[in-house]
């Protein structure tokens, strides 16, 4: 979009529109994940943003969805309904919601949780569940995936993320979660720098 | 102690925007007992209410809720209760109370799908009749209809200054796709909210009839225990609130509670309109479904196709009149709501002979889409 001088028509303003939707069981805080990320583009980045949660009657364990909007417009159908970015928790989220993904759209997946194997397109995958295990606490896997989010698609600014997450956990946890948050962004700029990389050696071999 | 207003920018859920609403509407009662999807309310109030001076319960049901809401109203303290679909039903009859005793009240129901337990996290607008006709006898009632989180926020402080101003309860009619929807809340500083208080009696103490009418119909109210001659009945019952089981007295009483509405719509009565201008089809909806609404209106613009939208912010009383002038001049109506026909039936009822209504809803679970707004405006046109 830059040197475009003209004013953007309202079909390309509604391009500046992301939708997300992230996928668990209940229990693995996935609402608390998109709300940081709504609330990070909200009162951090200044734009738009909705988040609708979903999910069963039961208190745990059923699936779960969190869809976030986030959009330079006042958004007014809050529902997603072709995500620009997948991040799935749960092997059922994954076959759920893969189908509507859209083709240039980001798949990011917890590795512990959801099998690479059938995928047919490209995703970025991270062992969210077994960072956390080590970091002490596998309850924040979410937000070990929240990093790994910001990092890959740039959705939010690492700032509003961060800060948003010391905002949002329990008081006491601040310190570990804000190293979960940085575990998952710097495992996201490590696979973004690994493409690069590969990228840059496979053009170099073509040249 | 807190601040009750909490002023500032927030990124906060419908439910919790309600709740924020009522404290800084001043309300320092909540009776409650909590049901998905309105429990954020309870829990909000629950934590909040201690700390600006106000009193939390939870009551052994819906039935002793709405009680303990009256009860706490006719005391002189600003109350409210949420609940859904299952409780709403059980409230009832002691709502019917409040209207009788012209208590001020506000009661919200963030609506899921029902017949009976239904969806319990599932967004619907089924309840839209039974807020009307719900309690027995004849009456009026106020309703309002969020759309948003930040809408919330306001209309709860405008349900208590209605409430206030007419001495009765008034409904919030939201849903769970707004109850459990995160936005963004801008909540102004305390001084630039309008708050209305309840007009209370002047005069000799011994002399007070509770149910004398003053300014709009409605009657200045005392609160119990100050002294003032204060009795309080369901039935039928004179200015002094003593029983009168003469068929004069019920055409009176139920006569001045009605005409306290009736004869103010003016004032109560609230919409929005978008694009409605040169609009060939009016896209009439409420809550929720206006975001439908609004999606498949700009859609339709961009089609070439003039629609525009009637969004009722006070569902009840219905806004007859103006749906009547606009079917004057339009080529039809598209009511959209989560049900299978309720606010539908007034649009067609005061759209009669002059222009065609459809309707576009289902069962509930999850929104209307902007698709299905579009096919029947295009029927219409």
């Amino acid at each position: 979009m830059k040197g475009i001088v003209h004013p953007m028509t309202d079909n390309q303003k509604k391009l500046v529109a992301k939708e997300i939707i992230i996928t668990g069981f209940g229990g693995q805080g996935i609402v608390l994940a998109g709300k940081i990320l709504g609330q990070a583009a909200s009162l951090g980045d200044h734009l738009e943003s909705t988040l609708i949660q979903s999910y069963g009657p039961e208190s745990r364990g059923g699936a779960c969805s969190a869809q976030v909007i986030i959009s330079s417009e006042t958004i007014h159908y809050p529902y997603v309904r072709k995500p620009d970015i997948l991040a799935c928790m749960s092997q059922g989220g994954l076959d759920k919601f893969v189908g509507v993904l859209e083709d240039d759209g980001f798949l990011l997946i917890d590795q512990d949780l959801v099998s690479p194997a059938g995928i047919s397109r490209d995703y970025y995958a991270i062992p969210s569940t077994r960072l956390a295990e080590e970091l002490g606490r596998k309850m924040m896997a979410n937000i070990i995936m929240i990093g790994f989010i910001t990092a890959v698609t740039g959705v939010v600014t690492m700032e509003s993320a961060r800060d948003t997450v010391e905002k949002s956990v329990p008081k006491g946890t601040e310190k570990m979660n804000l190293a979960a948050f940085q575990k998952g962004y710097e495992y996201g700029l490590a696979v973004l720098k690994g493409r690069r990389k590969k990228a840059e050696e496979k053009a170099g071999k073509v040249a | 102690m807190e601040p009750a207003v909490l002023t500032g920018e927030h990124y906060m859920t419908g439910d919790e925007a309600c709740a924020e609403g009522a404290l800084a509407a001043g309300c320092r009662f909540f009776g409650g007992y909590p049901i998905t999807p309105a429990t954020e309310i309870a829990e909000t109030m629950a934590a909040r209410l201690p700390k600006v001076g106000g009193t939390f319960i939870q009551m052994e049901d819906e039935i002793a809720a709405m009680a303990a809401v009256v009860g706490a109203s006719c005391g002189g303290v600003k109350s409210m209760t949420a609940t859904s679909g299952p409780g709403f039903s059980l409230m009832m009859e002691n709502l019917g109370l409040g209207i009788c005793l012209e208590t001020p009240c506000v009661v919200v129901n963030v609506q899921r799908a029902g017949p009976s337990t239904g969806l319990p996290t599932m967004a619907a607008q089924g309840d839209m009749m039974q807020a009307r006709w719900g309690s027995h006898g004849h009456y009026e009632i106020i309703a309002l209809s969020p759309s948003s989180a930040q809408e919330a926020f306001y209309q709860t402080i405008l349900a208590f200054n209605l409430a206030e101003k007419y001495r009765t309860p008034v409904l919030i009619m939201t849903d769970e796709v707004v109850g459990h929807m995160s936005e963004r809340v801008v909540i102004p500083e305390a001084k630039a909210i309008k708050i209305v208080e309840r007009t209370r009696p002047r005069g000799r103490k011994d002399r007070y009839n509770p149910f004398e009418p003053g300014e709009f119909g409605v009657p200045p109210m005392a609160s119990a225990g100050e002294g003032y001659n204060v009795h309080m009945t369901g039935l039928t019952h004179d200015e002094r609130g003593y029983p009168d089981m003469s068929v004069e007295c019920q055409e009176q009483m139920v006569n001045r509670l009605v005409g306290k509405i009736r004869n103010n719509l003016d004032d109560i009565i609230r919409t929005e309109s978008h694009r409605l201008e040169d609009a060939e089809v009016v896209v009439v909806s409420y809550g929720v479904s206006t975001r439908t609404a609004y999606a498949a209106v700009e859609e339709a613009r961009e089609l070439g196709i003039k629609a525009g939208m009637l969004k009722l912010v006070t569902v009840w009383p219905f806004p007859e009149r103006q749906i009547r002038e606009l079917a004057g001049r339009v080529k039809g109506f598209v009511t959209v709501e989560i049900n299978l026909g309720q606010i539908h039936l007034e649009v067609s009822r005061c759209a009669a002979g002059l222009a065609p209504a459809l309707l576009v809803g289902h069962c509930g679970g999850t929104l209307i889409s902007p698709e299905a707004v579009i096919e029947a405006v295009r029927r219409i046109v």
